[in-house]
C-alpha cells in the first residue's frame, strides 16, 4: 500500500530524514520507535504533506500513485490520515461543523452525496461513544479548551469517522494516563482492518502492549537502523537504544 | 511559514461581484459646492424654508471646519468642488406612485443585487427602501406598515409629509456642526430613510434600506432618522454596494436613532461598498457618523455591523445612554484586504444611572490592509452603577497587514465598572494544515476559521442576513489562499 524509497527531507535547510525505506501492506500495523530528534514526527508530517518540510530526494507511493505530487488535502482524500501529536485549536468553529465539512469533502471526492446535518449528527454521536467522548464535545470549538487526553481521543474519533486507508498516529499515547491510554487504544484497535494500514509513531513501548504491531522499526539519525517484529520493542524496553549503537548519535542530535 | 501566507493571501483575492454600472439617464448637478447648489437641491426636493435654512447653517459651519486627520488612515485629499452633490435617475413624473412606474432598469439593478422590489418577489417579511445615488427609488410594504402605524419612507418624503416629527428630532443626536463630515452631510444630504414607530408598537417586519452608488464623480450623502416611541421595537438593516470605478467616491452619511422609554432599536449594517482593486486603485471613502440616543429609561440601542467594503472607512456607531438603565451594544466585524484601511469602533457615553454597554469588535486584516479599532467608553458624573464590557479581537491573515487598537476610557464616576479584553491572533499554518489534512480545501478552511472568529457578532444579525454576512466574508476573502 505505502512504499517509501530513499526518502530525504529537511526543514529550514537542515536534513532530518536521510534515506528512509519502508514498505507497508494493507492490514498491517507498523510501529516506529526511536529517541528524541530521530525524525519520527518529521516522517509523519512529510507523509501528510506539511509544507514546512522539503523533500529533497526519494519517492513515496500510495497504491502505486506518487504521493509527493499531491497537495495536503488531496493526500487526505486519497486516504492518508494524521492524528496530530499537538492538535491545534480553531476557536468558534464547532467540532461538528469541522468534522462534517471534512467528511463531506471526502464524500464529494468519492462521488458520494453530502451528508445532511441530522445524518451526520447521528454518525458523529455513535463514533464519539467509541472513544468515550461526551457528545457535548461535538458542539464545542475544535480542540477549544480540551484537555490533552480529550484532544487525543478527538483525533482518534476523527480517524474513525474518516475511515482512512493509512492512519498515521503521531505520539498518540503521549500525555495519557493509563485509563485514557486504554480508551484510545480501543479506538485504534477498532480501526484495524484488512484494507487499512496503521503507522504508529511512539516513544514508549507501553502503547504496544495495547495495540500490538506486526512490525517494529527503530529510527535514529534520520534512518531506519533496525526492523523486527513485536519482540524488538520489548527488547528496546529492556536494553534501551544503546545496544543498537545509536546512543552517541542521539546525544549528538540533542546537542545540536 | 511563507508558503502558507502566500496561499492565504491568494485566497483573499476575489472579484467584487457588485461592480457593474447601470446604464441609465440621470439628472446630475455640475460638480461644485456653494450656497446656490444647496438652494437648488432643496428646491428640487420641494423642501420647506426651515429645511433650507438648516442646510445653509450647516454649510456655513462646515466652511469653518477642518477635515479630521486623527484617524489611523491615509488617503489623497478630497477636492470637495470636484464632486457632484446630486444625481438622480431621470423619470417622467416627479415621484413614482407605485412600483410599476419605477424604471425597469432600476428594478433590474436591484434584482441583480439580490433585492427584488416587485410586489410578487419581495423579500418575505422585509420591507425595503431602495436608495439609488441621491434619491429613494422605491419603498416596499408601505401599506401593511402604515396599518401598524409605522412610518417607513424616504427622508425627503418625511420632510414634506411629517415636518413636525423631522423638525423635532433631526440634528438632536448628531448636531449639524458635530464634525466635518456630519456638517457636510447636513448641508447636502440628498436622501435616506425615515422610520417612526409609535408608542407600544412592535414593528411587524424587518425594515431595510439598500444603498447603491451608481453615477461617476458623485458623492452619496444619505441621512437616516429612526424614532422609536415608548415601549416600541424596530429592527433595521442597511446594505450598500457600488460599481467598480478607478476614482475614489465619497460616501458621507449621518444616521440618528432616538429611543424613548422602554424602546428598543436594533440597527444592522452589511457594508460592501466597492473596496478598490488589488492595487488599491479606486473604492469608496466611507466617512460616516452614526449615533443613537437612549433618551428614555430602560431603552436599548444595538448596533451590529459587518464592514467588508470601502477603500477607507471612518465610522463609529455610538450610543448616548441618557435614560436610567438604558443599554447600548456594539457588535462589529470589520474585514480589510489588499490596500483597504478601516478605522472603526464606537463611543459609549454613559450619562444615566445603571446604564450598561457591551462592545464586541472583531477585526480581520489580510493583504496589505490596515484595520484599527477605536473606542471611547465615557462615564459622566451621574452614571451611578454604570458598567461596560469591551472585547476587541484582531485576526491577522498573512504578514503584511496591520491591526491596531485604540481604546479610550474616561470616568467621572467612581462606581462605574469597566472591563476590557483584547486579543490578537493569526490564521496559523497549524490550523491550515489541520484543516487540509482532513481533506478541506484551503479556501474553505480560511473561510471556516474566519467565520468561527466572527461567530459572536454574526449571531446578533437578523437570521436572514447572518447567512448573507457569512457568504460575504467568504467572497471578500477569496484569493487569500492559493
Amino acid at each position: 500500500m505505502l512504499s517509501i524509497k530513499n526518502l530525504h527531507a529537511s526543514v529550514e535547510g537542515k536534513e532530518i530524514l536521510k534515506g528512509i525505506n519502508l514498505e507497508i501492506k494493507a492490514g498491517e500495523v507498523h510501529a516506529i520507535m526511536g529517541p528524541n530528534g530521530s525524525g519520527k514526527s518529521t516522517l509523519s508530517q512529510v507523509l501528510a504533506g506539511n509544507e514546512a518540510f522539503e523533500v529533497t530526494e526519494g519517492e513515496v507511493t500510495l497504491n502505486g500513485e506518487n504521493l509527493l505530487e499531491l497537495e495536503t488535502e488531496e493526500r487526505a482524500r486519497e486516504g492518508i490520515f494524521l492524528a496530530f501529536q499537538y492538535p491545534v485549536e480553531i476557536p468558534g468553529v464547532s467540532n461538528l461543523q469541522f468534522l462534517r465539512t471534512a467528511v463531506n469533502a471526502m464524500r464529494q471526492h468519492k462521488g458520494e452525496g453530502e451528508m445532511n446535518a441530522a445524518e451526520f449528527m447521528k454518525l458523529a454521536k455513535d463514533v464519539s461513544k467509541q472513544v468515550d467522548l461526551d457528545p457535548a464535545f461535538l458542539k464545542r470549538g475544535v480542540n477549544e479548551g480540551f484537555s490533552g487526553g480529550e484532544k487525543k481521543r478527538n483525533e482518534v474519533m476523527q480517524a474513525l469517522l474518516l475511515q482512512p486507508k493509512l492512519a498515521i498516529l503521531d505520539e498518540t499515547d503521549s500525555g495519557l494516563d493509563i485509563d485514557a491510554l486504554q480508551v484510545v487504544s480501543n479506538g485504534v484497535n477498532a480501526l484495524r482492518a484488512e484494507d487499512r494500514a496503521i503507522l504508529m509513531v511512539t516513544h514508549y513501548q507501553r502503547l504496544l502492549n495495547h495495540i500490538v504491531p506486526d512490525y517494529v522499526h527503530v529510527l535514529a539519525g534520520g534512518r531506519i537502523v533496525k526492523s523486527g517484529g513485536r519482540e524488538l520493542a520489548l527488547e528496546l524496553e529492556e536494553r534501551g537504544y544503546g545496544w543498537l549503537g545509536i546512543k552517541d548519535e542521539e546525544a549528538a542530535n540533542s546537542a545540536n | 511559514m511563507a508558503t502558507t501566507d502566500k496561499e492565504v493571501n491568494e485566497l483573499i483575492k476575489r472579484e467584487y461581484e457588485h461592480g457593474f454600472i447601470t446604464e441609465i439617464e440621470s439628472d446630475t448637478f455640475e460638480p461644485g459646492l456653494n450656497e446656490d447648489v444647496i438652494a437648488r437641491l432643496s428646491a428640487i426636493k420641494k423642501e420647506p424654508e426651515w429645511m433650507l435654512e438648516w442646510r445653509l447653517k450647516a454649510y456655513r459651519r462646515w466652511l469653518e471646519m477642518d477635515e479630521p486627520d486623527w484617524a489611523h488612515v491615509g488617503y489623497p485629499k478630497v477636492d470637495y468642488n470636484s464632486i457632484s452633490y446630486y444625481s438622480a435617475p431621470k423619470r417622467k413624473e416627479d415621484m413614482p406612485q407605485s412600483l410599476d412606474e419605477v424604471d425597469p432598469e432600476l428594478l433590474k439593478t436591484y434584482e441583480k443585487l439580490g433585492i427584488p422590489l416587485h410586489e410578487r418577489e419581495k423579500l418575505a417579511g422585509v420591507a425595503v427602501d431602495a436608495v439609488f445615488d441621491s434619491v429613494s427609488v422605491a419603498t416596499t410594504f408601505k401599506e401593511p406598515l402604515a396599518k401598524a402605524g409605522v412610518i417607513f419612507c424616504s427622508i425627503s418624503e418625511a420632510v414634506r409629509d411629517y415636518p413636525e416629527l423631522v423638525q423635532k428630532y433631526l440634528g438632536t443626536v448628531v448636531p449639524h456642526g458635530d464634525n466635518f463630515f456630519a456638517a457636510l452631510n447636513s448641508a447636502v444630504f440628498s436622501d435616506g430613510t425615515f422610520v417612526y414607530v409609535p408608542k407600544g408598537v412592535r414593528c411587524p417586519m424587518e425594515l431595510s434600506t439598500y444603498f447603491r452608488i451608481n453615477a461617476a464623480n458623485t458623492g452619496q450623502f444619505e441621512r437616516t432618522l429612526i424614532i422609536a416611541e415608548d415601549s416600541s421595537y424596530v429592527s433595521y438593516l442597511e446594505g450598500c454596494t457600488a460599481p467598480m470605478r478607478d476614482e475614489n467616491q465619497l460616501h458621507a452619511a449621518v444616521v440618528e436613532l432616538v429611543a424613548l422609554d422602554d424602546a428598543q432599536i436594533k440597527y444592522s449594517t452589511v457594508q460592501n461598498w466597492y473596496p478598490g482593486d488589488e492595487n488599491g486603485k479606486g473604492g469608496i471613502f466611507n466617512f460616516v457618523t452614526k449615533r443613537g440616543a437612549c433618551i428614555g429609561k430602560n431603552s436599548k440601542i444595538s448596533w451590529t455591523q459587518v464592514e467588508t467594503g470601502s477603500a477607507v472607512t471612518w465610522k463609529y456607531p455610538s450610543c448616548v445612554l441618557r435614560g436610567d438603565n438604558s443599554v447600548g451594544e456594539f457588535y462589529s466585524v470589520a474585514l480589510t484586504n489588499n490596500f483597504q484601511q478601516a478605522d472603526t469602533g464606537t463611543k459609549m457615553i454613559h450619562l444615566g444611572k445603571n446604564t450598561s454597554s457591551t462592545i464586541i469588535s472583531k477585526g480581520i486584516s489580510a493583504g496589505k490592509s490596515s484595520n484599527a479599532y477605536r473606542g471611547l467608553v465615557k462615564f459622566g458624573p451621574g452614571a451611578e452603577g454604570a458598567r461596560n464590557f469591551t472585547q476587541c479581537d484582531s485576526l491577522l491573515i498573512g504578514d503584511r497587514c496591520g491591526a491596531h487598537t485604540f481604546p479610550y476610557i474616561e470616568s467621572k464616576n467612581k462606581s462605574a465598572i469597566v472591563e476590557h479584553e483584547a486579543t490578537t491572533s493569526k490564521v496559523s499554518d497549524e490550523q491550515m494544515f489541520l484543516c487540509r489534512q482532513r481533506g478541506i480545501e484551503p479556501e474553505q478552511a480560511v473561510s471556516m476559521i474566519v467565520n468561527g472568529f466572527c461567530k459572536e457578532v454574526f449571531k446578533e444579525l437578523p437570521m436572514e442576513f447572518a447567512v448573507e454576512a457569512g457568504k460575504l466574508l467568504e467572497v471578500s476573502l477569496e484569493g487569500s489562499v492559493g
